[in-house]
């Protein structure tokens, strides 16, 4: 049976080293796939102009597209050269809920998330959201440092 | 929201044109710019603000508020029934998880929120109950009531017809919906409509929008700082507005979009506060909007005079039939248009329900409308135009008086509170200008920066000048978007109604459907 384990990345060193660790854990198992997950931080319930509105269609696309660019693909060719099975998915929304959701959603039975480092912008993604998903996860979470 | 001006002007305007040595001191540039300006716009004006021959009701605010009844009854008080459905929109309930990321239901909300609470809730209220009693309450409700079905009607033609263009940026309203819609019922006119709605926008946008809350937003401050030049105030928020629109320094709006709703649940916790405090009043003062309502409780005009200036503050505040909100709505994201009209039908009651009728309990509760001890009615000022007030307050310092008699230092919240609102009324409209000013003129950096800088020069004009007619003309010209509005909505509420019905039947059969979370 396949082994689906989801790698949540957050563009930071702790991603990288969350990276390395789920290809030490995937080559001890016989079949095992690797899904990279980025996930970007937003609320639906925010406050945002008329304008910010109008052109937030595009915008979405261009985070989708950056991140997939710059963080999943990366990673998941880095992957494949190792010789794993991997794919990726770049989302909106609440980092911990839609992490969760997504593994749950594509039959994962672990997740593994980098511990989020200290500087501001990744630390109020990932920082928190960690904490959060540790506690709420449907499946096990390894949180590498 | 915008009108109030011309309740403080006009008796300005009155006392100058009563002195006439007075008014030949005062003849400076400002004076003759006025004067032109109003004898070029007075009949235009005064055609819009006309009375019914033989009473003063104005003609528009009946038309608001017959095209409100009449919605409301076409779509089956589709207020009342959407109205958990609506809150279960906004709340996510019905949001594909993966469509997160684009304009959510509630960020349109709010975003056409910002544009309509403001200082019609805080200024315009206290006019009202000023001048009608506390028995215009009662008929500014049921106006918001009705107002819901219009907003729904106009909001969901707004995203059903908007432009979505290559880039992924996408462009609604009024001037939309009126050229596809005509086209598609095969109507003639469409255009020509849509052209004449779009000049009315622009011009609302630069007046109701922008010079009458840099002007108002000026007075708030003198009021606190002392007296000094307009302009100083209209060139620093030029500038601000300047960074915003022109320079896309996101950061201020985004502070002002996210201050503004604070300052909004600050008013009315402010207001809740007071009501609690004095919990013993509250039945008594619903005594008084009902009694007011029917008998005017001795108020000039009596129940006619409650019931007017009801009317008008509700139509004047959350902008029902004008069109600005299907703007502003049009940038939502979904499958289904008719689930922002359900959204917007919110608008008109958190605007007019909910927060006008604080505002209006605060002034009531304070005691600050004098009443005759004898007879148990309402004393008349001197003039006999409006109710007396202990400090002879009328609008936004009357409201101001009533929240300091329950918290000593609300005041300055509330000088804040109309400046911010003032900023963000300004961004939303615009925004509206703009989206005008391109159905006209085409899109394009250009075109748009030409409007951005006449917007921005506009607001140093209004804080500076007590323009009373430009101000006047501005609020015609909203109250004119109403008029070619809601004639065209007149004919395109068909096609809501087919949406409606296909989407309450899939509703019902449940083939729409909750997404979990």
């Amino acid at each position: 049976m396949t082994v689906k384990i989801v790698i949540g990345l957050d563009g930071t060193d702790t991603g990288e080293r969350a990276l390395t660790f789920a290809k030490e854990l995937a080559a001890k198992i016989d079949d095992c796939e690797l899904l990279v997950i980025y996930v970007i931080e937003w609320s639906p319930f925010t406050f945002q102009t008329a304008e910010e509105n109008a052109q937030r269609h595009k915008r979405r696309e261009e985070e989708v597209e950056l991140a997939t660019s710059r963080i999943v693909e990366p990673a998941i060719a880095a992957l494949k050269e190792a010789g794993f099975k991997a794919s990726g998915l770049v989302r909106h929304g609440d980092v911990a809920e839609t992490l969760n959701r997504l593994t749950v959603e594509n039959g994962a039975t672990q997740i593994i998330v980098g511990r989020g480092s200290s500087d501001g912008f990744a630390k109020r993604i990932f920082g928190s959201s960690t904490q959060s998903l540790v506690m709420h996860a449907d499946v096990p979470v390894t949180v590498v440092g | 929201m915008f009108n109030t001006s011309r309740f403080w002007l006009t008796p300005a305007l009155a006392s100058v044109a009563a002195s006439p040595l007075a008014a030949q001191e005062a003849m400076g540039i400002d004076q003759k710019v006025n004067e032109a300006f109003a004898s070029l716009t007075g009949p235009f004006v005064s055609l819009i603000f006309a009375p019914f021959p033989g009473t003063n009701f104005p003609w528009i605010v009946m038309w608001l508020v017959v095209a409100a009844t009449i919605f409301t009854i076409y779509f089956g008080f589709v207020q009342f029934r959407f109205f958990k459905h609506a809150i279960q929109l906004v709340k996510g309930d019905y949001s594909d998880p993966n469509d997160a990321g684009e304009v959510s239901h509630f960020q349109a909300l709010a975003t056409a929120l910002s544009g309509t609470v403001g200082l019609g809730n805080i200024a315009g209220v206290a006019v009202a109950v000023g001048i009608g009693g506390p028995g215009a309450t009662f008929w500014m409700i049921l106006a918001g009531l009705l107002g819901m079905a219009s907003k729904f009607t106009e909001c969901t033609l707004g995203v059903k017809y908007r432009n979505e263009y290559q880039d992924g940026s996408v462009s609604g309203g009024p001037m939309y919906y009126i050229s596809k819609g005509f086209n598609e019922l095969g109507l003639p006119g469409g255009k020509i409509l849509a052209v004449v709605f779009s000049i009315f926008c622009i011009l609302g946008a630069l007046g109701g929008g922008n010079m009458f809350q840099a002007n108002q937003a000026h007075a708030q401050i003198s009021g606190i700082v002392g007296e000094y030049p307009g302009w100083i105030t209209g060139i620093i928020f030029a500038g601000v507005v300047f960074a915003v629109i022109v320079g896309g320094i996101k950061s201020i709006a985004n502070v002002t979009e996210k201050v503004v709703p604070i300052m909004g649940i600050l008013y009315v916790g402010a207001a809740l506060i007071i009501l609690v405090v004095n919990y013993d009043m509250i039945g008594w003062a619903f005594g008084q909007i009902f009694a007011g309502a029917f008998t005017g409780l001795g108020v000039a005009g009596g129940m006619v005079g409650a019931l007017i200036q009801g009317f008008k503050r509700a139509a004047f505040s959350n902008e029902a039939g004008v069109g600005s909100a299907a703007i502003a709505h049009s940038a939502v994201k979904t499958k289904e248009p008719i689930t922002e009209g359900f959204v917007s039908l919110l608008e008109p009651l958190i605007d007019t329900v909910v927060i006008c009728t604080m505002t209006a309990l605060v002034i009531v509760i304070s005691q600050q409308l004098i009443i005759d001890p004898e007879t148990g009615n309402y004393m008349l000022n001197e003039a006999g135009t409006a109710i007396a007030t202990v400090d002879g307050n009328s609008g936004v310092s009357l409201t101001s008086a009533a929240f300091a008699s329950g918290i000593s230092w609300f005041p300055f919240v509330l000088a804040i509170a109309v400046i911010l609102f003032a900023f963000s009324t300004m961004i939303s409209w615009s925004y509206y200008g703009l989206k005008a000013w391109t159905y006209l003129f085409g899109e394009g950096k250009t075109s748009e920066l030409v409007f951005k800088v006449i917007f921005c020069i506009f607001i140093v004009i209004g804080a500076a000048a007590s323009l009373g007619p430009v101000i006047d003309f501005s609020d015609a010209a909203i109250f004119a978007m109403a008029v070619v509005n809601i004639f065209c909505l007149y004919f395109l509420m068909k096609l809501v109604k087919k949406e409606l019905a296909s989407y309450a039947s899939r509703l019902d059969s449940g083939e729409i459907k909750k997404f979990s979370h």
